[in-house]
């Protein structure tokens, strides 16, 4: 070992000591204050309640079920929807230009409208029209409002993505006698999905937690059922033990997203 | 001479029409003045108009005969608005006493404070004609085919869920307009309401909406009770308690319900 290893070793290990007594400094702080406040027993009993929590923790943990289910079929729905959006927004043909207009309107549109607006709109007013059974289920219904607004966000971050690829790399593809079409498929998407992988992680966050939203309209889905345990106990434990589920699933997929990235980096350099 | 005294205004406190106005005093959250919290809206026909300052609908004037009864004057009451989820928070609340038909339940009971009961309701179903037209009678075994729809915030899904057992899940909404929206969309055949509140949304907000039926609340295990919801601890609530029992015995609870509610009759028992 160099001398300038042995003092970088040094440097690190004391880094870390500081970092771990301040970080145990204000979990102290926190664990030993905050119980010291007038109001805490009963913030305490409203939302950690032991006896609550394990008395919703499965009734919430099977209406989660729902939202995994609905957030499962609305993906695929949304990236190829998005795609679509972004590659009518993208591209430069003069006799396709009303599709150009139609994107354009598309994205403003859906991603001006507030969910809620939408999903109250589309669960209620589409099968208000007179649809019969099944076709007229919140379900469906619910599934195309979230289409709706999320595939007008990742089509604008799909374009971002297309756009942000060098002009350089489309010249290349069109040297090699790619068509406009191949050049988009095999040259210009790979590369642009992949530098817009962290974004898109961000929106899937983003829907598993709009998925609730669909509880408007009636599905019981975990917030809802949260709210149930709420009215009926008189308490909100039952959000607390929600929250814990969703963590449960958001925080390994973010890492999981953190960990393709730097994988992807580490390969690229 | 000092015990002499006080035992001596204790007991006059105690008679006469001072007693309620006694009881109250210093117990409010601003002195001299009852601060009572409905619903944001106040559905009819607990509160008309949405303006329970008018004393129309049956919780406005159950609130003013309240008042009156504690010693208050109608200009000493003054409203606020609260969601459930305010009722229910820890820590300071900004009213007295919360009347937004509240159900007593006993689970609510460890977290708030309940008056005595102000009126016992019966549940009752709501649905529309071409339902019934399908062949829904008032009976459980018909019921139980229906699609349910109800308020999350309510007692009736627990009602829907043990007593009817439907055999398809019910959808539970946030309040009564998306339950009549939901409806409208033939999404749910029928929903669950306390009758007075069945009886105005068939009536008003559906445009084929029929009350089916109602349970019998005598039969009821836990019959629904409307309750006035104050904080845990509440030091009015005696007074509360006391002042809902003189407006039992001498009538004018009764006569406030016939007034607002009268049309609660004519609806056929669920068999």
């Amino acid at each position: 070992m160099t001398r300038r290893a042995a003092y970088e070793a040094r440097q690190k290990r004391r880094a870390n000591m500081i970092a771990g007594v301040s970080t145990a400094i204000v979990l102290a702080l926190v664990v030993l204050l905050v119980p010291l406040a007038p109001g805490w027993e009963a913030v305490r009993s409203s939302f950690f309640n032991g006896e609550v929590f394990v008395r919703v923790f499965p009734d919430l943990l099977r209406a989660f079920v729902l939202d995994v289910a609905i957030f499962a079929w609305s993906v695929p729905l949304i990236f190829a929807l998005g795609l679509a959006i972004a590659l009518a927004r993208g591209n430069t043909n003069p006799a396709l230009f009303p599709l150009r207009i139609f994107g354009a309107v598309y994205v403003d549109l859906f991603r001006g409208i507030p969910v809620v607006l939408l999903v109250y709109l589309v669960g209620f007013g589409i099968p208000g029209l007179g649809l019969p059974r099944p076709w007229n289920s919140p379900y469906i219904w619910g599934t195309v409002a979230l289409v709706l607004t999320y595939s007008a966000y990742v089509a604008e971050v799909l374009r971002s993505g297309i756009e942000s690829i060098h002009a350089s790399q489309r010249n290349a593809a069109i040297c090699l006698g790619l068509s406009e079409r191949d050049t988009m498929r095999y040259v210009i998407l790979p590369q642009a999905i992949r530098r817009v992988v962290p974004a898109n992680m961000n929106m899937l966050v983003a829907l598993q937690k709009d998925v609730a939203l669909l509880s408007f309209i009636g599905p019981v889905e975990i917030l809802r059922q949260a709210g149930i345990f709420k009215s009926l106990l008189a308490n909100f434990t039952p959000y607390v033990a929600a929250a814990v589920i969703f963590l449960c699933i958001t925080v390994p997929a973010t890492r999981y997203a953190d960990y393709l990235m730097n994988r992807d980096r580490d390969a690229r350099s | 001479m000092k015990t002499f005294l006080t035992a001596t205004i204790l007991s006059l406190a105690a008679t006469g029409a001072f007693a309620a106005g006694h009881c109250a005093a210093g117990k409010t959250l601003t002195d001299g003045t009852l601060t009572i919290a409905t619903g944001n809206p106040a559905y009819y026909p607990w509160v008309l108009n949405d303006a329970p300052e008018a004393g129309e609908g049956f919780e406005a004037a159950v609130a003013y005969a309240l008042a009156e009864e504690m010693g208050f004057a109608a200009d000493a009451v003054t409203w606020v608005r609260t969601s459930f989820d305010e009722a229910i928070q820890p820590g300071a609340k900004n009213f007295d006493l919360n009347m937004q038909q509240y159900s007593i339940t006993a689970e609510r009971d460890k977290v708030v404070d309940f008056s005595a009961p102000y009126y016992t309701a019966p549940q009752a179903v709501m649905t529309t004609t071409p339902v019934v037209e399908g062949g829904a009678t008032a009976t459980m075994e018909s019921l139980k085919g229906l699609k349910w729809g109800v308020v999350a915030s309510t007692t009736a899904l627990p009602v829907v869920m043990e007593q009817i057992q439907p055999s398809q899940s019910p959808l539970v909404y946030d309040d009564n307009a998306n339950i009549t929206a939901a409806m409208k969309a033939g999404q749910i055949d029928a929903a669950l309401f306390d009758l007075p509140t069945a009886l105005f949304t068939a009536a008003v907000l559906m445009d084929n909406g029929v009350v089916l039926g109602q349970f019998d609340p005598a039969a009821a295990e836990n019959p629904d009770q409307f309750g006035m919801l104050m904080p845990e601890g509440s030091a009015l609530k005696a007074c509360v308690d006391e002042a809902l029992a003189a407006m039992t015995e001498n009538g004018t609870l009764a006569a406030i319900e016939a007034q607002w509610l009268q049309e609660a009759t004519g609806v056929p028992l669920i068999k």
